[in-house]
């Protein structure tokens, strides 16, 4: 494998807020293989879209990146111009958001805002537009006839994957994606899923994806990232992840969703809420609501240690060294 | 069932779609029964489309049913519902940001809703069962938690307020339309343990919406499962979840995602459309299009509920009866 397609490294990001900056993304270290799935997982206010964004380029005020670097195919995209990142926004790297519903124009049929997309960064022809156009839109399933539909006239499955055509019409490398599935009920999340699954075995492009529901990506990432205040607290592969979380956080979120066959139990889910982001307290930022939580964890902040391929954040697994 | 606090026969809704000219009726809801006993959780399961929250809005009042009878504590429902009967059915929603007022505190519309529904409370009484009210469901201490505004709360403790809200009129059926599927996984857990409990120690039972089987297994007593508007199976939970008999009961697990299975072989998956929108259907069984089992009876005749326990239905002509 050549070195990975996006690096990115001690990622510091803040909001400006009235009482001072808030570390939404604070030294986040992440590398991508071309063609990998790396899922991120984590709750509301993690920084987990926050990350994204930042990595897509896309804070505006109160948020800015404040530290660390994003290296994309070996640019560093934080030294990029406007004018210049046009040229790897969508040829490269492209973004499928949260929301379908919201994200695609209610004015436009949708062959009009394929055709957009490909007439801001490519110089194509209307014939190659238009058949470009059908591909993608073939790609994910949808009959051709939709071209001259308005998004009003489409299911929310087929206006996420209508999305997702539009964010492979110029096969990126890379493929960023927000909570396609959260506004999709089970089966076509299934769908949808199976469709990203098979088209990036096809097309070979990495995808970025975040959830907070891990168990929609169990069985279709490489590797998964644990998100909490900020801060990745566990990283390996998704398989282990699930089998043997070690960070408590991820302990607990395993054991936050019922299961459908498995033992009927009694769950608590994790109680508590995340630490606020301005001023953070010293120590583990999960201490508060740890149950295994110990004196050295509200004093000094665990590091993110790296044994094979897990990477932990948390005293437990690595005892801090006694000075 | 005597004991049943809500029972549904043959409800039906159709919507009238299309132009001015048009008379294409959607079959919303058609000829759905059911019944909700005293204290159960009752889930009722299906994609978007297939008339969950149709159901839920005709009970709650919001849509008149096409025809069709409810009987709730006894009493059949007819025209405009009284302040009485909403209070023992209130509605939970979906959306914890768009059904709290954003500018009042947390204190008034429950202030409020004790007023009109629970006339025999003084000044005093009220604010007493207010704070009663907010630390049944978790939100502890009560008396901050009333002083507060709706931004200062999360999504999780939001729909806890639902809960605390519809619990005010001393409700004996609580409609919930998927309460926790805006909510984060890890605070989901939370809130249906608080309808556990709200069953277990109010005896308040509850009709639960939702997409999530795995969720509906967790609280749910029994199980309906609904496609394109009419009920394709139901049972206890556990006949539903361990022994599903229609076939589209059958997709609805293969397709839920339990990562503490192994990873299934999903080469073999078919693909998997959506349910059909139910203009002027003609008789048949409107999974068929879908179905890996139809035959050519599916298509023509309406297939009516097999019994397969004292509890346990489908209504599938692929299904022998017991």
């Amino acid at each position: 494998m050549s070195g990975p397609i996006l690096q990115v490294r001690d990622l510091m990001v803040e909001y400006a807020t009235p009482t001072g900056p808030a570390q939404a993304v604070h030294g986040v270290n992440l590398d991508l293989a071309q063609g990998e799935f790396l899922a991120i997982v984590g709750e509301s206010g993690c920084g987990k879209s926050t990350l994204l964004f930042a990595i897509a380029q896309l804070l505006t005020y109160p948020a800015s990146v404040v530290g660390g670097s994003i290296t994309f195919n070996g640019v560093d995209l934080q030294s990029l111009k406007e004018e210049e990142l046009r040229q790897y926004r969508w040829r490269d790297i492209s973004v499928v958001m949260q929301s379908a519903m919201n994200a695609l124009n209610p004015t436009l049929s949708v062959g009009a805002q394929l055709a957009d997309a490909c007439r801001a960064h490519t110089d194509w022809d209307d014939k190659r537009v238009a058949q470009r156009s059908e591909e993608v839109l073939s790609m994910v399933s949808i009959d051709k006839v939709h071209l001259k539909s308005y998004p009003f006239q489409l299911s929310g499955g087929m206006r996420q994957r209508a999305m997702i055509a539009m964010a492979l019409l110029l096969e990126p490398k890379l493929v960023i994606m927000d909570e396609p599935t959260s506004a999709l009920d089970v089966v076509a999340q299934r769908s949808l899923m199976r469709q990203v699954e098979a088209l990036r075995k096809e097309l070979g492009f990495s995808v970025l994806f975040v959830t907070h529901d891990m168990s929609v990506v169990s069985h279709f990432s490489d590797r998964l990232a644990v998100m909490y205040a900020g801060e990745v607290v566990e990283l390996d592969t998704t398989r282990e992840v699930f089998d043997h979380p070690q960070h408590p956080y991820s302990q607990g979120l395993m054991d936050a969703f019922p299961s459908l066959l498995g033992d009927a139990r009694a769950l608590t889910g994790i109680p508590g809420t995340p630490p606020a982001l301005v001023n953070p307290p010293p120590g583990c930022l999960f201490a508060a609501r740890c149950t295994h939580v110990m004196d050295v964890c509200r004093e000094l902040r665990p590091e993110l240690i790296t044994k094979g391929t897990r990477a932990v954040r948390c005293h437990l697994v690595n005892p801090p060294e006694r000075s | 069932m005597s004991d049943a606090v809500l029972h549904v026969h043959d409800l039906s809704r159709y919507f009238r779609v299309g132009g001015l000219r048009s008379h294409g009726q959607l079959h919303a809801l058609d000829d759905v029964s059911f019944e909700v006993a005293a204290g159960e959780i009752v889930a009722l399961v299906g994609e978007s489309g297939s008339g969950k929250s149709t159901i839920a809005r005709v009970l709650a009042g919001l849509y008149e049913p096409t025809h069709g009878t409810i009987t709730f504590e006894g009493e059949a429902l007819k025209g405009r519902m009284s302040r009485k009967v909403r209070g023992r059915m209130p509605m939970v929603f979906q959306d914890p940001f768009g059904s709290i007022n954003p500018v009042l505190r947390v204190g008034h519309s429950l202030l409020r809703s004790l007023k009109l529904h629970r006339p025999e409370l003084d000044r005093e009484g009220r604010q007493r069962e207010a704070v009663a009210l907010v630390e049944r469901v978790g939100l502890t201490p009560g008396e901050e938690a009333l002083r507060r505004y709706p931004h200062q709360l999360s999504g999780g403790q939001r729909q806890r307020l639902g809960f605390a809200q519809a619990l005010a009129s001393n409700p004996s059926l609580i409609l919930a339309d998927e309460p926790v599927s805006m909510l984060d996984v890890s605070i989901r857990i939370g809130l249906l343990n608080v309808m556990k409990t709200l069953r277990d120690h109010e005896g308040v039972s509850l009709l639960y919406i939702t997409h999530d089987l795995a969720s509906a297994r967790y609280v749910a007593n029994r199980m309906i499962v609904l496609y394109a508007g009419r009920i394709a199976e139901e049972g206890l939970t556990d006949e539903v979840i361990r022994n599903p008999q229609h076939p589209y009961t059958q997709l609805l697990m293969s397709t839920a995602p339990d990562p503490r299975l192994p990873l299934a072989d999903i080469e073999g998956e078919r693909d998997l459309g959506e349910p059909p929108k139910v203009i002027d259907p003609g008789p048949g069984c409107r999974f068929a299009p879908r179905c890996p089992l139809a035959m050519d009876v599916c298509r023509t005749t309406t297939p009516t509920m097999v019994t397969l326990s004292a509890t346990h239905r489908a209504a599938c002509f692929a299904v022998k009866a017991t």
